[in-house]
């Protein structure tokens, strides 16, 4: 195990690497630059500019003092777009919004998930069944820029329950809409997951040797069924993770919640390039963890599994 | 060069338009209209005014601020020389009063002593001298830094190039609260550009012990009517009454907070559900939204013209009748009212007709029906040798937005339909929209220019043959000079009206609409600037009833 | 991205199982589990009609998908809504383009985007995984290696940041979509390879002297064509929603060309304003779409995997 974390451990750096020099030269050979505007500055105030955070000079050496400013101080530089923020900032601004209404919608999508799978297994070809089952394919396909601005017509315009947007320090009247919206593709996925490896689980000869034996219902269904059918939900739950986060840019242009999502797309149309690196490298670590994680956990459920 | 010799001259010849204050001016603090509601309406019990921003803005350093945002909320937290009011005039703002001398090369503002820094100290000629050197100085590298230059302090352009040190930079502190200041050359209009947040004063102590930090919540002193309380960045920033600004009894709104959200109908829908007390109306929908609430939906003209580029260094652009043809069979009243349809003008020449001093030229085209200017778009682009045999193809370059995206297919199709045009849809997003207009690298592209301030050689100079915003290369000798002289005209209008007539015959830029600002005020909310045709509000302008 | 590998891997592990005992019944008996499962069949059907939509759809078509309805501009809500009379029998957009046509052309463009980046991924996913399980050794250890690190790039993002810098193409989305989504599709394959590699056929193939390459293709991929196929049509749903997603940060199509994502995001953006036949239509075709190829692979994949049953 120690040595199977030590050798994702040993990916990680060269997967790192490799992302920031990537980003990096797509970022450096896309045109425009951080400061052009549709009014161009004035080259001597632009050539002040450019001295300032360094542009002025070779782009290796500006990459080797970037990469040295992340390894030896943590420092990802100032943000090139905001002029009084650091990307540290930003990111230790925006990250915990993200995490916070992120973590919340995983929440919601596995336990309700999770539930409406086992429930639509246990009723298999009943109505319910398939009534829970195409609303968790709806669901899974509806696109959350659809999901959003309808939570907000119905839960704001119409019922007045909700604001429709905004975070004010993470209130709870303020995270539901964008983790329900967040959340839902997530959920019907994982409900359809759920569902087929019950399904499979149930038939399984262990099963059936339980059941002749008489354990009890719940018994057999909890203790014994569930644990294995998770296997496959688990393995979903990585990625998924990883792509709430990405789909954040979403939540963020609808809710106006101040997450990172969208430093994700505006970073890259600013040529904000410190602020681009540093969301690239968040996310590239985030990746790893997850999937580093996901492996763990399996290898814990299914004892079978060796690395 | 170019670019500071082009604004001095806008500048210069701006500054002759408004000779009339060409001395010595007196105004009195008493002279000051504030937030005053009238008196049979009730001011509601919470006075916290909320408004939508588009995007987070770049900075709260009034020397790094550059964009529209930014300076709404610079102007609340920080206040300058003068401020403007309802009408967009200039009135006193830290200034109390002000004597112009020698020909308006020398201003000596006496600044009032009621005037005080957030944290209590008293604002002082020191700290605008501060300031100003600090938006020159080379190590500092604001962006804005060319304004100083164009404001013709002295010693500005030099210091920028690091010529000079920043210490000698022509504005001093003659006493605490005497500002003296001397330009390089006359300019009669430097007192209106003071209203820009760039020659805002910030506190040099608090600025050199904190740094970087200093513009963070909690940390940032101003002198304006608001300091800030909370920023979260792509979230919302929120400001509160500064206790100590000097006009703080005269100021109704308690609390101030610009909320970012970045989708304009989601930011309709939450004014609607009452969240916001201004945003902007979504593109297409003022007609509808019109019908539905015409008490809290306003269409004001803005100074800024929409038009198509011609790359004329490009083979047929280069020859005037492919550029009228192409013009001509643009149908601009349905790109003004039909698609946009919210108080925009279909535009023949480039100057917004409501210009200060501007006379709208005679153009012809602009008196004939679009079926008489279609069969002379035909015929021109005959005579250039194209037709149904052999169609013209060409490409239109636009920055992506739903408008310009709806306004270029519907270019596409007039042309198509009348003139047998073919035509390529090229959306890029902004950065390398810029760079491929600037090379330039594209047949035909959308543009757009909004005025540095209210005078029409703002738009005009943009198309002299050495300017560097001139993307659609397009050179005359003629209508440089027709500029050149204008500065030194007492009318320079006259000329304006010829330099239109000029790009009329030549067409290197085919004038689509004159914008119209389109937004939603809560009808809550009292004392919108709707006269200020730049639209420089301040918070402290306002106030809220029941 | 999104499919749960695992899951498809226990299938190939099943299925190779399957093709030893049962020999050359498999595909038979597959189909007729196919054709018993009802929703699948549903599914199949509706695709059928969807695309024949596209198809013999332009033929009844009054406007083209660029043209614009002047009269209807500037008086959407009204003049623009669905009507057999004006010929928009969906209604027109924002600009007064026929709906109708927009939708056709809009499907043809997402089911490309879908196919075709399934098929990029497929083609690239099975020779990699191929490859790798057969020749082994430390070809197979650095080819594996390489997935790994891929797996761990956020490729959302960066292909949202090639999309910025390269500017929008079709092509980009099919290379973009396809390139990011054959690297499960390679492990699963590496997996199926492995248990393949040593059975007796092969064994007989290199005996013969067949060169690797030609034992790869004529022999390790036929047998797990199986694995392939229902990967495949679960991918297309996943590529059109990644398609979707790109579209709404403004970076899809090129106009006048339009695809489901597009035509989805301005009708939700103007679903207040009393034009919701602009979201209904194509988030109608987009659903049942989606819907058909969630059900087909399910199907299929039920099918090929008889342990369920």
């Amino acid at each position: 195990m120690l040595n199977f974390i030590f050798r994702r451990l040993l990916i990680a750096v060269p997967t790192l690497i490799f992302l920031v020099v990537f980003s990096f030269l797509i970022m450096h050979s896309a045109p425009g630059g951080p400061f052009d505007s549709e009014k161009p500055i004035p080259p001597a105030v632009k050539a002040n500019i450019e001295k300032k955070y360094g542009l002025d000079q070779p782009l290796y050496k500006q990459m080797l003092n970037y990469i040295g400013g992340i390894v030896t101080e943590f420092d990802f530089g100032p943000s090139f777009r905001y002029k009084d923020r650091t990307v540290n900032e930003l990111i230790a601004d925006g990250f915990p919004v993200t995490l916070t209404y992120g973590f919340i919608a995983f929440v919601f999508a596995v336990s309700i998930g999770v539930s409406i799978g086992v429930y639509a297994a246990l009723h298999q070809n009943s109505w319910l069944d398939y009534s829970t089952l195409s609303f968790a394919i709806v669901g899974q396909i509806l696109p959350n820029f659809v999901m959003a601005p309808l939570l907000v017509l119905i839960f704001t315009n119409t019922l007045g329950w909700l604001p429709g947007g905004g975070w004010e320090g993470g209130k709870i009247q303020f995270i539901i809409l964008p983790a329900v919206a967040l959340g839902t593709s997530y959920l019907a996925s994982i409900a359809r997951i759920t569902r087929s490896s019950m399904l499979e689980v149930l038939h399984s000869n262990f099963i059936r040797t339980a059941k002749a034996k008489g354990l009890p219902y719940k018994t057999i269904i909890f203790k014994h069924a569930l644990k294995p059918a998770m296997l496959p939900v688990i393995s979903y739950l990585g990625p998924a993770f990883v792509g709430m986060i990405t789909g954040s840019v979403i939540i963020d242009t609808f809710f106006s919640t101040g997450g990172i999502g969208l430093h994700f797309v505006n970073s890259a149309l600013n040529r904000d390039y410190s602020v681009l690196m540093g969301v690239t490298i968040l996310l590239g670590t985030l990746t790893i963890l997850f999937s580093t994680l996901v492996d763990i956990l399996y290898a814990w459920i299914d004892p079978k599994i060796r690395y | 060069m170019n670019f500071k010799l082009t604004l001095g001259i806008a500048a210069f010849s701006a500054a002759l338009a408004l000779s009339a204050c060409d001395s010595k001016t007196e105004t009195t603090a008493s002279e000051i209209t504030s937030a005053a509601p009238v008196t049979e309406e009730k001011l509601a019990s919470d006075q916290t005014y909320i408004y939508r921003q588009l995007d987070e803005i770049t900075s709260f350093d009034p020397q790094l601020i550059e964009d529209v945002d930014g300076s709404i909320v610079g102007r609340d937290l920080f206040e300058g020389l003068v401020n403007q009011d309802e009408n967009g005039s200039i009135v006193p703002g830290v200034a109390e009063s002000w004597e112009i001398s020698e020909n308006n090369t020398k201003f000596v503002f006496k600044l009032r002593d009621s005037a005080k820094w957030s944290n209590g100290n008293p604002v002082t000629a020191h700290d605008f001298v501060y300031a100003w050197q600090r938006l020159a100085d080379p190590e500092f590298a604001s962006p804005y830094s060319w304004f100083m230059e164009i404001m013709y302090v002295e010693n500005a352009g030099e210091i920028i190039a690091g010529e000079k040190a920043p210490e000698t930079l022509g504005a001093v502190a003659v006493d605490d609260l005497t500002l003296e200041v001397k330009l390089s050359q006359s300019l009669p209009y430097f007192v209106k550009m003071l209203s820009h947040t760039s020659t805002f004063p910030v506190p040099k102590d608090v600025v050199e012990t904190l740094g970087k930090d200093w513009t963070k919540p909690g940390s940032l002193v101003g002198n304006g009517a608001y300091v800030l309380e909370e920023h979260v960045v792509n979230e919302r920033s929120v400001r509160v009454r500064n206790e100590n600004y000097w006009d703080n009894e005269n100021t109704v709104i308690d609390k101030v907070i610009a909320l970012v959200i970045n989708d304009e109908n989601q930011a309709y829908n939450r004014f609607k559900a009452g969240e916001v007390h201004k945003t902007d109306i979504p593109a297409g929908q003022f007609k509808r939204v019109m019908q539905e609430n015409p008490d809290e939906t306003f269409s004001m003209p803005q100074l800024c013209s929409y038009y198509y580029l011609f790359n004329t260094t490009r083979a047929p652009f280069d020859n005037p009748d492919v550029r009228k043809a192409l013009a001509y069979s643009i149908d601009r009243a349905v790109i003004a009212d039909q698609i946009l349809a919210a108080g925009q003008t279909g535009a023949y020449f480039f100057t917004p007709p409501k210009t200060d001093g501007f006379v709208a030229p005679e153009v012809d085209w602009s008196k004939k029906s679009q079926a008489e200017l279609d069969a002379e778009a035909r015929e021109l682009l005959a005579k250039a040798g194209y037709g149904v045999d052999n169609p013209l193809k060409l490409s239109i370059l636009y920055n992506t937005s739903e408008d310009h995206k709806k306004i270029a297919i519907a270019i596409s199709q007039m042309w198509k339909t009348k003139l047998g045009v073919e035509t390529t849809l090229e959306n890029q997003e902004w950065k390398t929209y810029l760079d491929t207009r600037r090379l330039p690298d594209y047949d035909v592209a959308r543009a757009g220019w909004c005025g540095d301030y209210n005078e029409a050689s703002t738009f005009l100079t943009l198309l002299m043959s050495d300017n560097d915003l001139n993307d659609s290369k397009w050179k005359s000798t003629k209508y440089d000079e027709l500029l050149t002289s204008a500065t030194v005209m007492s009318d320079p209008n006259v000329n304006y009206t010829l330099a239109e007539q000029m790009l009329a015959d030549a067409m290197p830029i085919a004038p689509i609409y004159h914008y119209a600002e389109d937004i939603a005020i809560s009808k809550n909310l009292k004392g919108w600037p709707f006269n200020n045709i730049e639209q420089n509000m301040y918070s402290k302008d306002m106030y809220l009833v029941e | 991205m999104l499919i749960d590998h695992e899951k498809s891997q226990a299938l190939a592990e099943n299925l190779a199982n399957q093709a030893e005992v049962q020999g050359r019944s498999l595909w038979k008996d597959a189909a007729n589990r196919f054709y018993h499962n009802k929703a699948a069949m549903a599914g199949l059907v509706v695709l059928c009609l969807v695309v024949i939509f596209t198809l013999v759809g332009p033929l009844f078509a009054q406007w083209d998908n660029e043209e614009i309805d002047w009269n209807a501009l500037g008086n959407i809500a009204t003049a623009g809504a669905p009507s057999i009379e004006t010929g928009h029998y969906f209604g027109t957009d924002e600009l007064g383009r026929d709906l109708y046509s927009r939708v056709i052309q809009g499907t043809q463009v997402s089911l490309m985007v879908g196919v075709i980046g399934s098929l990029i991924a497929v083609v690239i996913g099975t020779l990699y995984g191929a490859t790798a399980g057969y020749i082994g050794g430390r070809l197979d250890g650095v080819m594996m290696r390489f997935v790994d690190i891929m797996m761990s790039v956020p490729y959302m993002f960066i292909l949202i940041l090639l999309m910025v810098i390269f500017g929008r193409s079709i092509f980009l989305i099919f290379i973009g979509i396809g390139l990011i989504s054959w690297l499960d599709m390679s492990r699963i394959v590496r997996g199926q390879t492995l248990s393949l590699k040593n059975k007796e056929f092969i064994e007989a193939a290199i005996a013969a002297g067949v060169p690797t390459f030609n034992i790869i293709v004529r022999h390790i991929v036929p047998n797990v064509l199986g694995i392939v196929i229902v990967y495949a049509t679960l991918l297309v749903p996943q590529m059109i929603l990644t398609e979707s997603f790109i579209s709404f940060l403004g970076l899809g199509v090129q106009e006048p060309l339009t695809s489901w994502g597009v035509l989805i995001s301005e009708g939700a953006g103007t679903m207040s304003y009393g034009t919701l036949w602009q979201l209904a239509f194509p988030l109608f075709f987009f659903v049942i779409t989606l819907l058909s190829f969630f059900f087909i692979g399910d199907g299929l994949r039920d099918a090929l995997d008889p342990k369920d049953r």
